[in-house]
């Protein structure tokens, strides 16, 4: 009996072995190919390049002086915080932008965040607390504030307020901060179809929400456009309530692994912190993976895994932080974007790495689409 | 003399353990204890925090009566947490789709909420009765399923509606909202704190005052000095089970129908095992278990405080730690303390009166 459970071990580790040197195998063999041939074994077989973007340069040559000397900037954010490598922090480097660039003082600043599992009287007191010792404007981090803001707002019609993710219906001193996520997301779903050698990729969603959707969304429309038959994986952390997901990089690990034993081989994730088990996972498997948010190439929290990061969605919640900032230095907020899209540079995507340097032209193209609005991304996946 | 020695030292005692601890953490960590815990007392007279710790409070309370309910019978409902979730989504879900009188409406969401969260405690206690499941692994479990009935629940593809970024059951009609007492600008207490408050003394006079509550209690005492004496044990654990899930389900409802009317994705979580801790601090009494929930509540406002004086709020979370863990401690010691005590008056008494040593006093009182 235990001789024969012996014996299957030891089977079962020479089968392993044998298949990882077989799969080692397999991709040195792909990697002298290289990626963007159309029709080969390796890669997808891609649909007609966009044509060349006409103007992709943004001009931001109008950068006049504001003085923001006089303003007192509060900021609330949601469950992390400044440092959570996420959202949290792109914010928290828009208000550092507004220090160094407007000349608001750190003094004037506060900047407070939000508990874990805390009700949301809790999220009013701390909007009451910033505005009854005069900060204004007020800028809150995460569509969760929405419903507080709305009973906060109108009880301080003098305080400018901003709220990054969402709308606030009804009060006018109320600037909302959206972005077209879905777009940026586009484009790295092209990029991930033509960086494929298996013509398979994956997504990982932190937490199964409407806003994490978007993600998934573009991406599959924008993978899609770039290779109609390819498949595509998609896996959420954790059901929409259980905020967890964004702060498991154990489980983004174990779910990207999943994703790469089904055969993706480039991996975008939206998970917040979780997207460091993604990486690794990807590094282990010698798979590629796309960050999101902010250039996570540059970021020091993964950068162990920085060679896998072939570019990342970057949805700039710090431009956005700051110009609002500036717009309310200068007294005019009309003057935002509606939606931060890939027109306004709102979201975008990164070269750091120079790992999608080759295909800058096809991503640049299918910007210009999506800005000349001949392609319309949708924001909620379905088929 | 010996009661307050007793019931209330203790905690006392665990409180400013507990503060000690936290202000050597300040200390260590380069903060001012004396400003924080300023911060923290100033805080009850600013704006809506006094409300807010009351309103707070209510919900805990709910929550940890339902914990203390099965802790008096040594029934460990880790449940709590899925079935108030679960109570809260049927209820907000039936609230957003019916419409009824005022009142009537209200009342019926109540019911709903309360049958929802003991229909999903029956699942433990069946397993519990019919195959002699251990309630603590087979609620925790359930705990787990719960987070994705929720999610399924309140998801587009069945009863949520689309708020934005945030998804939430269909908002319930101004019919079924319970109003608050306002205190003007210092906020509006929610009008089912009194439900809270109703359930306590209810909760009092079936422990003290009913059979049930006798039986209850023997069996936790001694589960098989109960069942000689005729209590039926299973019967017990699932009336108990029923009971604490349908206060479990009731745990939001000052909340839901006082403030937010709906279910979000973004409801806080955790109220079941903030009960636990209360039950604890409480030790299963009403009253204590009220003091225990205003507490909690009043730390966990002080936490909005010292982030706002630049205090490290996680200190917050320390403190409750270090206080449930030094309550029991403290308790232990003061029974143990109490016990040597006994033992050495019923010695002495037995000496003097020459009966058998080591007999503890009345055994064959109640002997067949």
């Amino acid at each position: 009996m235990r001789r024969r459970m012996r014996g299957l071990v030891v089977t079962a580790v020479a089968l392993t072995s044998a298949l990882s040197l077989a799969s080692c195998a397999r991709d040195t063999g792909t990697q002298n190919n290289g990626a963007g041939n159309t029709g080969n074994k390796t890669g997808c077989t891609l649909a007609p390049k966009p044509p060349a973007a006409s103007t992709t340069a943004s001009s931001s040559a109008q950068d006049e002086q504001v003085d923001g000397s006089k303003l007192k900037v509060g900021l609330a954010y949601d469950i992390g915080g400044r440092g959570d490598a996420s959202f949290n922090d792109a914010a928290a480097a828009g208000l550092d932008m507004a220090i160094s660039k407007l000349g608001v003082s750190k003094d004037n600043t506060k900047e407070l965040t939000a508990s874990p599992q805390e009700s949301e009287d809790a999220k009013q007191t701390r909007l009451r607390q910033l505005a009854s010792e005069g900060y204004s404007p007020i800028i809150t981090v995460g569509f969760a504030y929405s419903d507080a803001l709305k009973a906060v707002a109108p009880q301080f019609p003098d305080t400018k307020f901003a709220i990054v993710d969402a709308t606030v219906d009804g009060a006018p001193n109320v600037t909302p901060l959206i972005f077209a996520e879905e777009q940026g997301s586009f484009l790295a779903g092209v990029a991930a179809a033509y960086k494929s050698k298996s013509c398979h990729i994956g997504f990982v969603g932190g937490v199964e929400t409407p806003l994490i959707k978007k993600f998934e969304a573009g991406y599959i429309q924008g993978a899609k456009a770039a290779a109609p038959d390819i498949k595509i994986e998609s896996k959420y952390l954790t059901p929409a309530g259980d905020n967890s997901g964004f702060q498991d990089p154990p489980k983004g690990n174990v779910v990207a692994k999943g994703e790469i034993d089904a055969g993706a081989d480039v991996l975008y994730h939206a998970s917040g912190a979780s997207g460091k088990g993604v990486f690794e996972a990807a590094k282990t498997a010698n798979a590629l993976a796309i960050g999101v948010d902010s250039d996570q190439y540059n970021q020091a929290t993964v950068a162990d895994f920085k060679d896998v990061i072939m570019t990342s969605m970057i949805k700039r919640v710090d431009v956005a932080v700051y110009d609002y900032v500036k717009a309310v230095a200068k007294g005019d907020v009309s003057t935002l974007p509606k939606v931060f899209d890939l027109k306004s540079d709102g979201v975008g995507y990164s070269t750091s790495g120079g790992k999608v340097d080759d295909i800058k032209d096809v991503l640049d193209g299918y910007k210009g689409q999506i800005v000349d609005g001949k392609i319309t991304v949708k924001d909620t996946p379905g088929n | 003399m010996n009661v307050v020695r007793g019931k209330l030292l203790p905690p006392v005692l665990a409180i400013v353990f507990a503060a000690l601890l936290c202000s050597i953490a300040l200390l260590v960590s380069g903060g001012n204890p004396a400003s924080a815990l300023t911060a923290m007392v100033a805080q009850v007279g600013e704006g809506t925090t006094a409300v807010d710790i009351v309103n707070s409070a209510s919900v805990y309370y709910l929550a940890g009566l339902a914990v203390a309910i099965g802790f008096q019978m040594n029934l460990f409902n880790i449940g709590v947490e899925g079935q108030y979730r679960v109570g809260a989504v049927v209820a907000a879900i039936v609230g957003g789709a019916i419409s009824l009188p005022a009142g009537l409406h209200a009342a019926v969401i109540i019911v709903v909420a309360a049958l929802a969260g003991a229909a999903y405690a029956a699942i433990p206690a069946i397993l519990k009765v019919t195959r002699g499941v251990n309630e603590v692994i087979a609620t925790i479990m359930l705990n787990a399923i719960a987070a994705g009935v929720v999610a399924f629940l309140i998801s587009q593809d069945a009863f949520g509606v689309l708020r934005g970024n945030n998804i939430g059951t269909a908002e319930i009609a101004e019919t079924g909202w319970v109003p608050g007492i306002s205190f003007g600008s210092n906020g509006t207490v929610f009008g089912l704190v009194l439900l809270a408050a109703a359930v306590g003394v209810g909760y009092w006079v079936m422990m003290n005052r009913s059979r049930f509550g006798f039986e209850l209690r023997a069996s936790g005492e001694s589960a098989t000095a109960a069942s000689a004496g005729g209590v039926n044990a299973k019967r017990m654990v699932l009336v108990a089970m029923l009971l604490s899930g349908a206060m479990a389900g009731l745990v939001t409802m000052p909340e839901l129908l006082g403030r937010d009317h709906t279910y979000l994705i973004t409801s806080p979580t955790g109220y079941g095992f903030t009960g636990i801790a209360v039950a604890l601090l409480g030790r299963n009494h009403p009253g204590g278990v009220a003091l225990g929930a205003l507490l909690w509540a009043f730390l966990d406002k002080s936490a909005l405080a010292l982030d706002n004086v630049g205090v490290p709020k996680e200190i917050v979370t320390i403190m409750q730690g270090t206080i449930v863990l030094s309550v029991v401690v403290a308790y232990e010691i003061v029974r143990r303390l109490e016990l040597a005590a006994e033992q050495r008056r019923v010695g002495r008494q037995n000496s003097g009166n020459g009966g058998a040593p080591g007999q503890p006093a009345g055994a064959s009182a109640g002997g067949v």
